[in-house]
């Protein structure tokens, strides 16, 4: 199918997006991998399309102050290169041969993917799982948001509709650092029917400080608070039992609940074996 | 500053193009209608199946997922191109001698997919080279011939 029409204007600069936000019925254009699509299905027909790709200074990976700072129009692919990323955001480097496929990656970009916040997609759950932050740019001031905050249901963030997000910034690993990342797809690169993002911090032989952050299984990414605690705890039968209160995932096209269920117990093993092993 | 008509000039092929184009229009339903680029086909206009894949800027994309007007200015390849310019003859004589092909409809997207592959350098694997076409669609061949070809043509190329 074709969109319906709609005006299109490329931002000259971040303010200039902004001021063009006023318009009460337009969409910003990060990658357009996501967006593209919902327009072709005409499943959304805004009147205005704000091109952010002509914008200087939106992409880019900064590492400083232990924190990775990601620049919102950052592509896949230059993350999937970045040895920045590989080594100081390790989590990100699991996740991203997951995301789409090459020439999905060669366009999406990882603010697009966060702002869009598909509840399924991979880089919410890891920018959850990190206790990571976006930076949000408005009319009148610069915010800060937690991704606990962010996510606020389906498809639906923090951000406001004069708001652009610039950055997404994730404490950069240490050699405490652990990370586990799986999930289930029925073809290489589609969206997981579940699957896991974890982080931890490594205790002598034990692990704190435990964040899963499930997706596909909810209008958000899903913290799995009782099975973080109870691994924290040691036990990982504990925190797959766990999962019965903290999950409840609804049937979708590619599975009924039990079945999500039970792959979400799956993966937390692996991935649990994952956070056990030492980086390399 | 927006419009529902868009100026734009950029390269196709190495062809200088300047046209005006409606802001929906998509890149692969500008380079099929008004310049007749027809080898970039049309499959499921949602990303998923990979049949409207060209090279901008020398990256593969999904022509149906970037609009004709955000390539203002820059370079668009298609599958005539790199036919014409003789840069995939190995890879489409392979694709011939294995039978990768055997409709036709994917193939366009497969050999631009797999010519960003091979254009890295050495010889993937038989999973590597299953994972970069992994977002391409093939409903006849089964794939093993495909990965046949492909891996045949890493593998010439590593011995010149």
């Amino acid at each position: 199918m074709k969109p319906s029409p709609f005006a299109y204007a490329k931002a000259k600069s971040l303010d200039h997006a902004i001021e063009l936000l006023s318009h009460p019925e337009a969409r910003l254009l990060a990658g357009g991998q996501s967006l593209m699509a919902t327009l072709n299905m005409r499943l959304s027909a805004p009147k205005l399309l704000i091109d952010l790709n002509g914008i200087g200074g939106l992409s880019g990976i900064v590492v400083r102050n232990r924190t990775v700072e990601i620049g919102a129009m950052t592509r896949h692919a230059e993350a999937a290169r970045s040895p920045d990323i590989a080594r100081h955001a390790p989590l990100i480097a699991l996740a991203m041969p997951h995301i789409g496929h090459a020439a999905i990656r060669n366009r999406g970009t990882l603010g697009g993917s966060i702002a869009f916040a598909d509840p399924a997609a991979e880089l919410p759950a890891c920018l959850l799982a990190l206790d990571g932050e976006v930076e949000i740019a408005g009319q009148t001031s610069k915010r800060a948001v937690k991704a606990d905050d962010f996510f606020k249901g389906l498809f639906e963030t923090a951000l406001g509709p004069h708001d652009v997000l610039t950055a997404i910034r994730l404490p950069a690993a240490t050699t405490q650092t652990r990370v586990g990342f799986a999930e289930f797809a029925r073809r290489h690169g589609d969206y997981a029917m579940v699957g896991l993002a974890a982080a931890a911090k490594a205790d002598g032989q034990a692990l704190s400080d435990v964040r899963l952050a499930y997706f596909g299984v909810g209008n958000t990414p899903v913290r799995a608070k009782g099975a973080e605690a109870a691994l924290a705890g040691g036990g990982i039968d504990e925190a797959v039992k766990a999962l019965a209160s903290d999950l409840d995932p609804a049937a979708d096209v590619q599975a009924t609940a039990a079945t999500k269920m039970h792959l979400a117990s799956v993966l937390l093993r692996r991935v649990t074996q994952q956070l056990m092993e030492a980086r390399p | 500053m927006s419009s529902h008509r868009c100026d734009i000039s950029l390269t196709v092929n190495g062809e200088f193009v300047a046209e005006t184009v409606d802001a929906r229009t998509s890149l692969v339903d500008f380079l099929r209608d008004a310049l007749v680029l027809t080898g970039s086909h049309v499959g499921c206009e949602h990303g998923v199946c990979g049949a409207c894949t060209v090279r901008v800027d020398g990256m593969i994309v999904r022509g149906c997922l970037m609009l004709a007007t955000q390539c203002d200015g820059s370079a668009v390849e298609t599958v005539e191109g790199l036919s014409d310019s003789g840069e995939i003859a190995d890879l489409q004589k392979a694709f011939e001698q294995r039978n990768a092909l055997q409709c036709g409809f994917c193939t366009p997207g497969m050999l631009l997919t797999a010519q960003e592959l091979l254009a890295q350098g050495g010889v993937p694997s038989r999973e590597e080279i299953r994972e970069h076409i992994s977002g391409n669609y093939c409903r006849c061949t089964g794939y093993h011939a495909i990965i046949d070809a492909i891996e045949a043509v890493a593998q010439a190329r590593a011995s010149k």
